[in-house]
């Protein structure tokens, strides 16, 4: 549904996205996670066509988002990481105000705001003058502005950021529902947690590149193609760590109490050999397998605020 | 029926709804009127029972030119902030991920603003009626006014959407827009007397200016004052202006009106190109 191809984009000497590639499925909520200046808004804003991309290509449902960009448009929903405010229109008018801008038919248009309105759990505000609204609320109709014209693709930047526990939680059941009407989702935040828990799969992004995709699972249990792995031994820890260190595509095997955790390049078939090798070694296992970590520390690690670097072992 | 650009029809709602459009109108009406009533006011005290249509011509010029440097003032003011103002309450990129297109919302921010200019204008007309009712000034000469207003205010407005588009500051884009207004109506018509006092002065020290260069400064000047909205406002209200002999193909009010609205065109086409994906970054 989305796909990005080799894209790079410099704002002077600065390199937002660098040689950038992506591709997100139809019906994903789909999360993009990086530090600050990893170019996240960057990729979001060329999507949305607010941005043209130095290099590479960008394809919404197969449109390309330079050459195309009005029929582009017509399928994305986009919500920046602030809401801003029309003084002097009422919610519904807001929503009615950018219906009009999507060609939506007059005739329809308040049946849709009450309708959206009623999605994002606002049906009372529709008198309300938008400026007057929370910062939960608003957001929550900015959520249903992106959804006037019914896209396929939305694109939320920071949509949580600056809202309280309970809006956050709103805002979370409202992605959801967005996912079982079949939208796809792209969505940046930097709260992880989270994101690890409405999103199907997640990329993170680092210095403009793609560090690391996959589902939550595997990008907690994968950083920078190494898994994190624990085994539990009834006896001799330190004498096992000795032996992994020896071994080839293991890193950094610490000693934690009767457990050795250490890095292994390497799929499950690699996991069994190992654990095999140990077994055969006379080792008595207790534990074996991957050590979950969560989002967070998977971040820290794939954008090497970890240490953690297992490549060439 | 077609339907109404649904950025005009926002902002004219907006502009409308705000008791702030009220009170300016109010405000605008007073400072006009008071100028109007009170000049009328001292002319009956001077000499009771007697209006003279030539007090009243006058009395219409002061207030076309008194007209046209309110127009001055507002028009850039109520337009430098219509792109940068969207820009700074970040709202411009959502417009832009819509399927407007960056004219249409360039064009209607120009005539919503435009709009309530034309209103201030046309909420004068009672006060022009009543200078017009005691005569000295012909039909057309009001018609012509009106008509320089319009496209003077076209012009300002499009410099001030330029101005917006442009600048990402309002502050930065009122000043400029206000600078650019000024170099217009009172810069165009200071290098035309200067220019023209400069060739005269030249002629009387018997220095031998090359031919062209005589004919270069004299169509300098007339160009200038054909540009110069004070200039074109007297020559409509039958004052003549400096008179160089040349001629430009065009009658004054000719060269004002295509100058002012090709000039303005060409800003908004710019203001457009700003504001699409090509030009920002």
């Amino acid at each position: 549904m989305i796909r990005f191809n080799g894209v790079s984009k410099h704002f002077g000497a600065v390199r937002a996205l660098d040689v950038f590639s992506l591709e997100v499925r139809e019906g994903l909520v789909y999360g993009l996670i990086g530090p600050n200046g990893a170019g996240k808004t960057t990729a979001m804003s060329i999507l949305s066509t607010l941005l043209l991309p130095d290099a590479g290509t960008v394809t919404v449902d197969g449109l390309d988002v330079v050459r195309e960009a009005g029929e582009v448009r017509g399928r994305i929903g986009y919500m920046p990481d602030f809401f801003g405010v029309y003084d002097g229109l009422r919610a519904a008018e807001y929503l009615e105000f950018f219906a009009a801008a999507y060609h939506i038919p007059p005739a329809e248009r308040q049946r849709l705001a009450k309708m959206l309105l009623e999605l994002v759990n606002l049906p009372d505000k529709a008198d309300v003058y938008v400026d007057s609204l929370s910062r939960g609320m608003k957001q929550r109709l900015a959520l249903a502005r992106c959804l006037v014209h019914d896209p396929r693709v939305l694109i939320l930047d920071e949509p949580a950021s600056g809202l309280d526990p309970r809006a956050r939680a709103e805002m979370k059941e409202i992605i959801r529902h967005l996912k079982h009407l079949s939208k796809t989702v792209l969505i940046s935040s930097h709260i992880l947690p989270e994101l690890a828990e409405i999103c199907d799969e997640v990329a993170i992004m680092d210095a403009g590149r793609l560090a690391a995709c996959g589902t939550v699972a595997e990008i907690t249990a994968v950083s920078r193609g190494a898994r994190q792995m624990k085994v539990e031994v009834l006896d001799r820890a330190e004498e096992l760590a000795g032996f992994l260190a020896s071994r080839s595509g293991i890193a950094e095997p610490l000693v934690d109490g009767p457990a050795v955790k250490f890095f292994l390049n390497g799929e499950r078939a690699e996991q069994a050999a190992l654990l095999q090798e140990i077994i055969y070694a006379g080792w008595p296992v207790a534990e074996f397998g991957e050590v979950r970590r969560n989002l967070e520390e998977a971040f820290m690690a794939v954008t090497g605020e970890g240490g953690e670097n297992i490549e060439g072992n | 029926m077609r339907e109404i650009n649904p950025v005009l029809l926002k902002e004219l709602r907006q502009r409308f709804r705000t008791p702030k459009t009220s009170w300016l109108l109010a405000l605008y009406l007073l400072v006009i009127g008071a100028f109007v009533l009170g000049f009328m006011y001292l002319n009956w005290r001077h000499s009771p029972g007697i209006f003279q249509p030539s007090r009243s011509r006058e009395l219409f010029m002061m207030l076309s030119v008194t007209q046209l440097v309110l127009l001055a003032f507002v028009t850039p003011g109520l337009t430098a902030g219509v792109i940068s103002g969207e820009r700074e309450r970040q709202t411009l990129n959502i417009l832009l991920t819509t399927r407007l297109t960056a004219r249409q919302i360039v064009w209607s921010k120009l005539v919503s603003s435009s709009a309530f200019v034309v209103l201030l204008v046309v909420a004068t007309l009672p006060l022009y009626s009543i200078v017009f009712l005691y005569g000295g000034v012909a039909p057309g000469q009001v018609l012509g006014v009106f008509g320089s207003h319009l496209v003077t205010m076209f012009l300002f407005g499009s410099i001030g959407v330029a101005c917006s588009s442009f600048f990402k500051r309002t502050g930065v884009s009122t000043v400029t827009a206000y600078g650019l207004a000024f170099a217009l109506s009172a810069g165009t018509g200071f290098l035309a007397v200067f220019l023209y006092q400069m060739d005269r002065f030249q002629h009387q020290e018997a220095w031998n200016p090359a031919a062209w260069s005589s004919g270069f400064i004299a169509g300098a000047v007339e160009f200038l004052q054909n540009i110069n909205p004070v200039f074109v406002l007297m020559k409509i209200l039958g004052q003549g202006g400096i008179d160089t002999g040349v001629s430009l193909g065009l009658p004054y009010w000719g060269i004002y009106t295509v100058f002012y609205l090709a000039l303005g065109v060409l800003l908004l086409y710019w203001s457009a190109r700003l504001l699409s994906p090509r030009k920002r970054g």
